[in-house]
């Protein structure tokens, strides 16, 4: 199978010098691997990272109004914990510092450790998970919910906080309120490649999708036939509409107690009238035409729904290698949400007002 | 017989050629339950403990094994860089102080091993991970060191256990880690970790009998 890459060992590596010499405006140090502004801030510090293969997720996102830092990890693999450990201790302003960790076992497992060590050394320092994709249904199980799209909107919003001089206690109450207002659907019509692998995870007959898929280039929680995208745009929308509360519980890390403390968290009902925001995610293979005619199915069953869009973004955000589909996300804002989210951001791959 | 350091040695060291030459083998089992990456992540790291391994060869046991569970946990990623990384770390704590392991010594460390990744994981029994692989080679083990057998004798049963569990893992269904979102469609399939775990048995039986 023909991939623009050269060797499979380095193909991370490779990637990020691109991304290095595009945006020199990144620092990027190599060992341990981690990418972060290089203007110095007093800000609490925003430190997102997971496997590679997401792009523009996460380094895309760095820069003035969201992220500080990121720690990727080999292609859909998450970072060591020596990684977010150095990169903590390199962008602590002595206001604290922020982890978002998507809910899958190996990023949680790795971050975590990464959190504890840095409370070793003294510093201020928190963990948000992101668990939005809908189509997991309970954690009794599964890992729990998975996260997915939702996790461009909680940095950018969490970003402009952090930027306009939110505490760390303030930031992740943020992205605690906004990751139980958001939920994410997603859909594949063909597998990626995985450098590794070197082939297609699965394969689909033209009347086929995915149902459900995460970010991982894995099959979804059903194979589906397909009909068209109006049909499959309906049934997506359902799941996110129709989603009842979700209860789970999280760990947090007590600051004060220097552990981990479990408590239950439930996710905020939609309703009509409400305000979202909405993003239309490609995966990486899916035309931005095909991505807009989505949007176009989805702006019709908000109206049918009475959801107002507040804010929509249309593109590729959270991708999964070359997979070939799309996810839906709504976040339901309010006010301060909707306000956090038109504040300037100035990223290699989301740009506004400035 | 004991099992000694340089016998713990070339355990590490043969992991890393099993390891190398099962690279796609176990890409491939994760490709088709999970995110086809578990024999590169596997060779990845080992080559990077097979590289640290000459600077710390004269060093105690304990040490040896913390060193090895410390660049996995740095070199791996994903959830396996943490499980292995935990084993190999707990395992250093059990043998601390001792030069070489009896077969009640080696069944300590294999328990205290897998006692961590259960903490980090917290897998239960037949959730389709490398603990249902552990589980029954830790329980022969224990059983085999009270009946006075000697590591050399134990081994070649605990790698007959080791192969049968992963066998067994075919048909249960995912509830940890990627897997578990294929629910029913994880069965069918063979668990990648459980699969590394067995190769890594298999590798000390075929040290210890060479030896």
């Amino acid at each position: 199978m023909k991939k623009l890459i050269n060797k499979v060992e380095d193909v991370v590596e490779e990637q990020l010098k691109g991304i290095h010499l595009a945006h020199p405006e990144l620092h990027y140090n190599q060992t341990p691997r981690y990418l972060m502004r290089r203007s110095a801030s007093d800000k609490v510090a925003l430190i997102s990272g997971g496997g590679s293969g997401h792009e523009p997720l996460h380094a895309g996102f760095i820069g003035k109004g969201m992220l500080t830092a990121a720690c990727p990890g080999e292609v859909f693999t998450s970072p060591t914990p020596d990684q977010m450990y150095e990169c903590g201790k390199a962008v602590d302003s002595q206001a604290g510092v922020l982890f978002f960790i998507k809910n899958y076992t190996g990023d949680v497992l790795n971050f975590e450790t990464s959190v504890e060590l840095l409370h070793m050394d003294g510093i201020a320092v928190g963990s948000v998970l992101v668990d939005d994709d809908v189509a997991v249904k309970d954690s009794l199980y599964t890992a729990g919910r998975r996260g997915v799209a939702a996790t461009v909107l909680i940095e950018k919003i969490v970003g402009a906080a952090a930027e306009q001089g939110a505490s760390l206690e303030q930031c992740e109450q943020l992205a605690r309120r906004i990751n139980n207002r958001s939920r994410s659907f997603g859909v594949a019509l063909s597998a990626c490649v995985v450098p590794a692998a070197g082939k297609p995870s699965f394969t689909l007959a033209d009347n086929e999708v995915e149902f459900g898929v995460g970010i991982h280039g894995e099959p979804g929680i059903e194979r589906r036939n397909y009909q068209d995208l109006d049909s499959l745009v309906e049934q997506m929308f359902g799941e996110i509409k129709d989603c009842p509360e979700y209860s789970r519980t999280l760990r947090l890390w007590d600051r004060q107690l220097g552990e981990w403390v479990e408590t239950e968290s439930v996710t905020e009902s939609f309703h009509a009238d409400d305000e979202y925001i909405v993003l239309i995610n490609g995966l990486g293979a899916t035309p931005e035409s095909e991505l807009y005619g989505a949007f176009a199915k989805v702006h019709e069953c908000c109206e049918k729904a009475n959801f107002k869009i507040a804010r929509q973004l249309v593109g590729n955000y959270c991708t999964s290698l070359n997979m070939e589909g799309f996810s839906i996300t709504l976040l339901k804002a309010d006010k301060e949400i909707l306000s956090l989210w038109d504040a300037a951001v100035n990223t290699p791959a989301l740009r506004w007002g400035c | 017989m004991s099992l000694d350091k340089q016998q713990i040695l070339n355990w590490i060291n043969e992991c890393n050629l099993t390891f190398a030459r099962e690279r796609d083998h176990l890409t491939q089992l994760d490709a088709d339950i999970g995110d086809a990456d578990h024999g590169l992540n596997m060779n990845r790291g080992f080559e990077r403990v097979a590289e640290k391994l000459p600077a710390v060869a004269e060093q105690s046991m304990s040490t040896l094994l913390k060193t090895v569970g410390m660049t996995l946990l740095s070199s791996v990623g994903g959830a396996s860089g943490p499980l292995y990384g935990t084993f190999f770390i707990r395992a250093a704590s059990a043998v601390d102080g001792k030069e070489s392991l009896s077969a009640t010594d080696f069944a300590k460390l294999l328990g205290a091993g897998v006692d961590g990744v259960v903490a980090r994981g917290k897998a239960q029994p037949g959730d389709k991970t490398m603990c249902d692989l552990w589980w029954p080679v830790v329980e022969a083990a224990n059983q085999a060191a009270e009946q006075g057998k000697s590591i050399s004798q134990m081994l070649p049963q605990l790698t007959e256990i080791a192969d049968e569990a992963v066998v067994s893992t075919i048909g249960m269904r995912a509830k940890k880690g990627r897997a578990s979102y294929l629910g029913e469609r994880s069965v069918g399939h063979q668990d990648p970790g459980a699969t590394s775990s067995m190769m890594m048995v298999h590798a000390l039986n075929q040290v210890v009998q060479g030896s």
